[in-house]
């Protein structure tokens, strides 16, 4: 049996984007962000709230887009690095009693070296048996995080409680507005990262492996650093934006890390475009608000509206909200010449 | 010793489940080339149209029959209706419409049936098998079920020959079609099998598991363990996978300390990505080899 071996020309699991398209042009990014700074000063606090897990969530599935969009990684395991970044910073915070926009960056620190490590035995896996290591490393770490080994630090299965902290500077703000613009303030940083990573020499280096990965290695890109890179930049910001998420919820506990989030952040990916950063807002939006407009429309049957919704928008726009914005680009292009 | 040779037994009992359930994963791996994460959600289903049946008063046998014959119709169904559109989409595209089919199933079962657990009948009776407590005559019955759906798809695969059509779809679609094969209908085909494995597999677990609409969730997840450790080229593979994820999670929470039912799943995921990353294909499959 072994001696017979199939010889596949085999497709990559996510098309090729072409570098250019992979953002959007500065006048609609400035649109975007003048909405992200006026609409809070309007609404209530429970709608800022929501906002910002918007913002990180956006986060989340940003760095998923990295992963897969960029280097053509497939992961499953996001909820953990969410999970250990948000545990970093609950546990600096409450216990060495750190500064909470201190932890943010040693969060990201500690997820980018627990990322860059799982990377290294990933290497020999591909496809589905990527996706299945990174599904158990997700499933693992509720588990984990009960230990009681750790039980002195993480609070076992109770969790942590955060504090919510205060606008400084004597602010006239409330907590909730506060938040809700050192998010956004963390959330642009990290996306001019992104940007720029993606359009730099590693970044075309992740986007040749994706495309080719053989092609790739013969072009001298060395294929296991920059896979490994791609897990542990990814898991950084996952880590970041776990953070923020505890202390936006001003709570840890080990069973809001399940698969299911791991499974939202991956839909949050397609819904927004595969390899499209921009799109990881409107993926972050599908997996906030879909689920809740669900419910509203039938609370027994919620998951099969939600099913039906998102089969909808595969079905609608199988590139997901990239495709909206490539219709939009070029009938923007078509006016432009009459 | 006598302690190992109960846990292996106990392990061979709960590995024929995940035996079951990973010969159905990688049938639809044959036939379409993705992990179908809707694959234990829509056994579940099938297992509670044969409860419902037997409800109105359908004999064991007859329901069965009905339920393995309904469930190939309603994997070509969903097929048709559902992911031939999808077909051309990416595959990360496909992907997340087989979660949005997961929640569907879940919840319409939810709905239809409840989510309070329910008696699922055995054929086999549930008495010692052989004098020995560990192993029922219904898990006994359960791995020769499979064994002999084994067979059936070796033989089915090998020596028929729409067998050998479905193989050249899924290997060489493109070459497939030139030698004037419908590689569309055999995708068809290759669900409504699949659903009808999966069908079986369900009605074997239901007994032992019992019957509720998340009662696949655990299953699944070791159905898709056992048939990459497995190989996911291989159905033989899948089942030896199943067995051995079995034992093995049984060993592992005897022998290894602190490692309460709690852990037993990491630790048998983890097992299985380190023998993941010594034999890539899994035990039994095929290496593939690319083409730049």
């Amino acid at each position: 049996m072994s001696t017979v071996q199939e010889v596949v020309t085999e497709a990559p699991a996510v098309e090729a984007v072409p570098k250019k398209a992979m953002t959007l042009g500065y006048g609609t990014s400035l649109v975007v962000l003048a909405l992200l700074i006026v609409v809070p000063l309007f609404v209530k606090n429970f709608i800022i709230f929501q906002m910002t897990m918007l913002l990180i969530y956006a986060l989340a599935v940003l760095a998923l887009n990295i992963l897969t969009g960029g280097s053509g990684q497939f992961s499953l395991g996001q909820s953990a690095f969410y999970a250990v970044g948000a545990y970093t910073s609950a546990i600096l915070m409450e216990h060495a009693n750190i500064n909470y926009a201190l932890t943010l960056p040693l969060s990201g620190i500690v997820c980018f070296g627990f990322g860059y490590l799982f990377g290294k035995p990933a290497l020999r896996l591909s496809g589905v048996y990527l996706a299945l290591a990174t599904f158990a490393l997700a499933t693992a770490m509720p588990q984990l995080l009960k230990l009681n080994v750790f039980e002195p630090w993480t609070g076992g299965v109770q969790g942590l409680v955060v504090t919510k902290p205060d606008a400084p500077f004597g602010l006239p703000m409330s907590q909730d507005m506060w938040l809700y613009y050192f998010t956004l303030a963390v959330s642009i940083a990290i996306y001019i990262f992104s940007v720029n990573l993606l359009r730099s020499r590693s970044g075309r280096a992740f986007m040749a492996i994706r495309d080719n990965e053989i092609a790739a290695s013969a072009m001298g890109v060395d294929v296991a650093m920059y896979k490994t890179l791609a897990f542990g930049v990814s898991a950084g910001i996952t880590g970041v934006a776990g953070a923020l998420g505890a202390i936006a919820v001003q709570f840890v506990a080990p069973d809001s890390y399940t698969i299911t989030l791991a499974i939202s952040l991956f839909l949050g990916m397609v819904v927004g475009g595969v390899g499209w950063l921009p799109g990881s807002i409107v993926g972050s939006a599908f997996i906030i608000f879909v689920p809740n407009i669900a419910e509203g429309i039938s609370k027994g049957l919620s998951g099969a509206v939600f099913g039906v919704l998102l089969f909808l928008v595969i079905f609608l726009l199988p590139h997901g909200a990239r495709q909206i914005a490539v219709v939009a680009q070029s009938l923007i292009g078509k006016l432009k010449k009459s | 010793m006598e302690l190992f040779t109960n846990q292996v037994l106990a392990g061979i009992a709960t590995g024929a489940i995940y035996a079951c359930m990973a010969l159905a994963v990688v049938m639809i791996y044959q036939a379409i080339d993705h992990l179908n994460f809707a694959q234990g959600e829509m056994a579940m289903f099938s297992t509670f149209t044969a409860w419902q049946l037997m409800q109105w008063g359908v004999p064991y046998w007859g329901a069965f029959v009905l339920t393995v014959a309904f469930s190939f119709a309603g994997g070509i169904i969903i097929e048709r209706l559902l992911f031939k559109p999808l077909a051309k989409a990416p595959i990360l595209t496909n992907v997340a419409g087989f979660i949005a089919l997961f929640a569907i199933i879940n919840s319409v079962a939810g709905l239809i049936w409840d989510f309070t657990i329910k008696q699922f009948p055995t054929p086999f009776g549930s008495s010692p098998f052989l004098g020995s407590q560990l192993i029922s005559t219904h898990q006994a019955g359960m791995i020769g079920v499979t064994v002999v759906l084994l067979i059936l798809l070796f033989i089915f695969f090998r020596f028929t020959r729409i067998g050998l059509a479905m193989r050249a779809a899924a290997s060489l679609p493109e070459s497939a079609r030139l030698v004037g094969i419908n590689t569309s209908w055999m995708i068809a085909l290759g669900w409504g099998m699949a659903a009808a494995i999966g069908s079986i597999a369900g009605m074997l677990i239901a007994p032992v598991v019992f019957l509720e609409p998340n009662m696949m969730g655990g299953v699944l997840i070791y159905g898709f363990a056992a048939a990459v450790l497995g190989g996911l080229t291989s159905p033989f593979g899948a089942v030896i996978g199943g067995f051995l994820v079995g034992i093995f999670e049984n060993l592992a929470g005897t022998y290894i300390p602190g490692i309460g039912n709690e852990l037993k799943l990491p630790i048998a995921l983890a097992l299985i990505i380190v023998v993941l990353v010594v034999k890539p294909a899994g035990l039994f499959g095929r290496p593939i080899v690319k083409r730049v």
